[in-house]
């Protein structure tokens, strides 16, 4: 089993975001860095669980400059066999999901997998996106992957209920939560995370779409506290005031 | 110049998010002058189509002839056709589970530029440009979309729908795809039978956490959602530890959602949780720890005991339901 694992860079969830530059550009000063974890916790973890049952190699592949390098050792550390590095800003989803694609062309990867967006743009745009673009099979939020024979079975969680679809392999899948369970890397890992391979390669595509300015919401007013015993002030201000009931 | 909205139709209605998009479509395409034509998957009577009329679209692609699930491939195939037939310039999806799965492939074939997760009209005083939140709901970002042809998804309970009253013309548009053999095989494994509302798309969500202290207080919470017609939702940790199903698990990595009203039981907010859930327009907290960091994102706040409280409001909440009945 032939696996690429797409990750990407992302603040880590505690992070206060503000911007620089009149609101053209993410301040990044004191940020800390993370693996996209819908990238890590799932789609990484599951392929490294498919290599451990299944056998076979697992390769990440993440777009950015070199200050990516230290989240790619990161995902090595967890049980990655090697890295690709495309050496470019990942400016839109679709520069980045082409030169994936570019990449991954003639490989023979068995299953590309992604998280099913990151925590920073929010796009779900990226797998989707590279499946199109080599032509092969997409299933978006997989809670569950299986591989029977030369297929993938997932599941996909879905408000009216649970599906169950079956694909012939090759295929790009997005991981949602339930796919696997997080990974803490250990001593081992990290040590060999230091000496596996980062091969960097230019990106193939420009960007389709820009930021033009970033804003923050407004901050809300003060919390209006209401008597645990009458329950009925606050039914009557959703009601008369918020006007939500 | 055009403007297709993909919209879906299950168990004979039209989703309420693909209103929310054929509105949104229509209202483009009036800023842009020019026409709205809804692609509608899924079967549907003449009166549910003449409702894509109501939101504002002129003409009705109706592809009725569709599998009973949903299936990814086809409605993409459906959607280079329809886009070949209007010359739509610009396409519009809801962003949910369909539009997550079939955005980004037209947007990949086409080389069109995409925003999903939209939730403004977009501005064309200087080009296109359109808002979409990022940093999961901490910030919003206007994006530019430099190509010819636009893509939006947008995200649900985002942007109000307006009525217009215009009668669609409608077409049946099933010839396109036949001959298709899906690469897919896709069943159902289970239903589910939670009451329906649907929490990505209900207006009033009732959400609870750890305050709980155990799935079989939940008892308690379904009671005042059902007096509210409301979808029940939960935090991280409580989805962890399996005492409710991840589906409900709202936040940072769980679904993001902007209800008009999030009533949240014994949940502190943490910055997690506030990312999937600051997209609502009124919040109220109910939490025993008056310096639960959730009280500085609320509108209201009730410090006291859930299991003290929840009965008190379900029972406030019915009196209201009658005397407004």
């Amino acid at each position: 089993m032939k696996i690429l694992v797409c990750i990407s860079q992302v603040p880590d969830t505690t992070t206060k975001i503000s911007f620089v530059d009149n609101d053209t550009r993410f301040n990044e000063d004191k940020v800390q860095y993370i693996v996209n974890p819908y990238d890590e916790w799932y789609a990484l973890v599951r392929a490294l669980e498919l290599k451990e049952t299944l056998g076979g190699n697992v390769t990440i592949i993440t777009v950015g400059t070199s200050a990516v390098d230290a989240v790619i050792r990161k995902a090595l550390a967890i049980g990655a066999d090697d890295a690709i590095r495309i050496d470019m800003d990942p400016a839109d989803a679709y520069s980045v999901a082409k030169s994936i694609a570019d990449y991954a062309t003639g490989k023979g990867y068995d299953i590309i997998l992604a998280g099913k967006e990151t925590i920073d743009y929010n796009g779900s745009e990226v797998p989707g996106m590279i499946a199109a673009l080599l032509n092969l099979p997409f299933i978006a939020l997989g809670a569950k992957l299986d591989i029977e024979g030369n297929s993938a079975v997932v599941e996909v969680e879905l408000d009216g209920g649970i599906e169950v679809i079956k694909t012939t392999l090759p295929a790009v899948i997005s991981a949602a939560k339930g796919m696997a369970e997080a990974r803490i890397p250990n001593m081992r890992g990290i040590m060999a995370a230091r000496t596996k391979n980062i091969e960097v390669i230019p990106g193939t595509a420009s960007a389709l779409v820009s930021v033009k300015k970033f804003t923050l919401p407004n901050s809300k007013s003060a919390v209006k506290l209401i008597d645990p015993d009458n329950m009925d002030q606050l039914v009557e201000l959703l009601h008369s005031e918020a006007k939500v009931i | 110049m055009a403007v297709l909205i993909f919209a879906e139709s299950t168990n004979g209605k039209l989703k309420k998010a693909s209103i929310e998009s054929i509105s949104y479509g229509a209202r483009i395409a009036k800023m842009l002058g020019t026409e709205a034509t809804a692609l509608v998957c899924g079967e549907a009577s003449a009166e549910e189509l003449a409702k894509a009329g109501t939101f504002g679209a002129q003409k009705v692609l109706h592809a009725s002839q569709m599998p009973s699930h949903f299936d990814p491939q086809l409605a993409s195939m459906l959607v280079l056709k329809a886009v070949e037939k209007t010359g739509a310039k610009t396409i519009i999806f809801s962003h949910d589970y369909a539009g997550r799965s079939v955005a980004p492939r037209i947007s990949a074939i086409l080389q069109a530029g995409l925003v999903s997760g939209a939730v403004s009209l977009p501005d064309l005083s200087a080009g296109f440009s359109v808002k979409k939140n990022v940093f999961s709901g901490k910030a919003a970002a206007e994006y530019v979309i430099q190509t010819d042809v636009k893509i939006i998804s947008l995200l649900p309970n985002s942007v109000p729908t307006e009525q217009t009253n215009a009668s669609p013309s409608i077409e049946a548009f099933n010839d396109v795809t036949s001959g298709y053999v899906s690469g897919l095989n896709i069943t159902k494994k289970s239903i589910d039978n939670s009451g329906g509302i649907l929490l990505t798309e209900a207006e009033l969500v009732v959400s609870a956490g750890r305050g709980m202290k155990g799935p079989e207080n939940w008892n308690i919470v379904e009671e005042l959602a059902n007096t509210l017609g409301a979808a029940t939702a939960c935090s991280r940790p409580v989805s962890d530890i399996g005492w409710r199903p991840h589906h409900e698990h709202v936040g940072q990595t769980g679904i993001a959602i902007r209800p008009n009203l999030y009533i949240a039981i014994g949940i502190s907010g943490a910055i997690q949780h506030l990312a999937g859930v600051n997209g609502s327009k009124v919040i109220v907290v109910i939490n025993k720890d008056s310096e639960a960091p959730f009280f500085k994102a609320a509108d209201y706040g009730v410090v006291g005991d859930a299991m003290d409280v929840i009965p008190k409001l379900t029972a406030a909440f019915r009196k209201f339901k009658l005397q407004n009945a």
